[in-house]
């Protein structure tokens, strides 16, 4: 079967002619691109993007994975829950294996820990609705692309009264985190591949402080091989010009203002706070929690936890992979007592992490 | 845990739609976008419509594509 607007971002012959454009375009040292997104990584690391355009472009892996870059401790939190209030926990599948401090989800649930795995934040209110002699808590994970669904999720549940039904909120915003990447001399990052989805929510123009403050160009760029071989042309080409503007290869989806109408909920539902994000440590002004007005939906406050806390030290590198310093394979426990199968670090465990997609796609 | 997929709206009930991904059918919210109908692509993202895929936008790229291939620049 034809997918329509998929398809036609997968066509090898016209991915054979941007990658020559590519060729043409830029002769110098391999430029740093970042791709920001987990979705991205995987992309380039599935479709042998990486390897297609060694010598001209080294990709970065950003931090954009959410399930990578959530604490430890949050896990611990959330398995404590499960285990001393007998609560069900509901989560999107991504976050099942992640390791917390001691344990994960899917070995909790071996023995015996209520997790359900769901589609939608809206499943879990439906799940809720049916038992409702239990607490349900969703486990809300995510960066802008998702935090909109977790919001509508609060809303309805809100609106249509579901008093066992509450969020233990973990979520992220991009931007900031670029911010910070940006600024740090030792990522040596020449350009940013924006995430297609996170960018379908905010938007294009959330980029340009970015752009000018730090000269660094940015392209939004959809998830299709074509799309991420077009954005790295894109930002080829404005590296030959000494450009450092705000391009979208993506303008099918992402608009320059974004969906309003998606932010405007999230800003009724979530205020800003920092964040502490998993190997990387507290990013100032990078985190949403859920707003007084629907502090009853809020597990942090219904079930009186405590903040999820900075970091534990471990000799896992993530914290280094995330920022774009260093590579997998740099890392001393790569491949050996950290695996797909046993997973040390965050960046191995879900199946976006950039150590499981040089794992799994034998990225040299 | 970013992945979307485009989806074809079928159907719409106020802020609910019945949608075809890849040929089968899905129930999802429309919360989260204005001014949705039949025939509309939107891209779908845990559950929720998050926003809608502009046609033209598209063929803009398609067409800029068509050119790469169609003048090939060997390196």
């Amino acid at each position: 079967m034809r997918l329509r607007y998929l398809d036609e971002f997968r066509d090898p012959a016209t991915a054979r002619a941007i990658v020559d454009r590519i060729g043409n375009t830029w002769d110098g040292p391999p430029v740093r691109l970042m791709e920001v997104c987990g979705t991205h990584t995987m992309a380039i690391a599935r479709s042998g993007i990486r390897q297609l355009l060694s010598g001209r472009v080294t990709f970065l892996s950003g931090p954009g994975c959410p399930v990578c870059v959530t604490p430890a401790a949050y896990l611990d939190r959330a398995i404590a829950l499960g285990k001393e209030r007998g609560v069900i926990l509901a989560t999107f599948g991504d976050m099942v294996r992640v390791p917390g401090t001691r344990s994960s989800l899917e070995r909790e649930r071996g023995k015996g820990l209520d997790v359900r795995t769901v589609y939608s934040p809206l499943d879990a209110v439906a799940l809720a609705e049916r038992e409702k002699e239990k607490e349900v808590v969703f486990l809300g994970v995510g960066f802008e692309t998702t935090t909109p669904a977790i919001a509508g999720a609060i809303v309805m549940a809100a609106e249509t009264g579901v008093p066992n039904f509450s969020v233990l909120s973990s979520v992220r915003t991009i931007p900031g985190a670029m911010e910070i990447l940006a600024s740090d001399p030792e990522t040596g990052i020449e350009g940013f591949l924006c995430p297609a989805h996170v960018s379908a929510i905010i938007g294009s123009n959330a980029y340009l402080p970015l752009a000018e403050k730090y000269a660094i160009p940015c392209v939004v760029a959809g998830f299709e091989p074509i799309d991420i071989l077009l954005g790295t042309l894109m930002l080829l080409r404005q590296k030959t010009e000494g450009a450092a503007r705000v391009e979208n290869e993506y303008a099918r989806v992402a608009t320059r203002e974004g969906n309003r109408k998606a932010l405007g909920l999230v800003s009724r539902v979530f205020e800003e706070c920092d964040a502490p994000w998993r190997g990387i440590g507290v990013l100032p002004h990078t985190g949403l929690r859920i707003a007084n007005r629907f502090s009853s939906l809020d597990a942090q406050i219904k079930f009186g936890l405590a903040d999820f806390g900075t970091e534990e030290h471990t000799p896992c590198r993530c914290g280094d992979i995330l920022k774009g310093k260093i590579s997998p394979p740099d890392c001393p426990l790569f491949g050996t007592t950290c695996t797909p199968a046993e997973p040390a670090g965050p960046c191995m465990v879900s199946g976006e992490g950039t150590c499981s997609a040089y794992f799994k796609y034998g990225v040299p | 845990m970013c992945l979307g997929v485009p989806a074809r709206v079928m159907e719409v009930t106020g802020e609910a739609a019945t949608v075809d991904v890849g040929g089968a059918r899905r129930d999802i919210s429309l919360m989260l976008v204005d001014g949705v109908t039949v025939g509309d692509w939107v891209i779908l993202h845990a559950g929720f419509a998050i926003q809608k895929l502009d046609p033209e936008e598209a063929e803009k790229t398609l067409a800029l594509l068509r050119e790469f291939a169609d003048a090939p620049e060997i390196s």
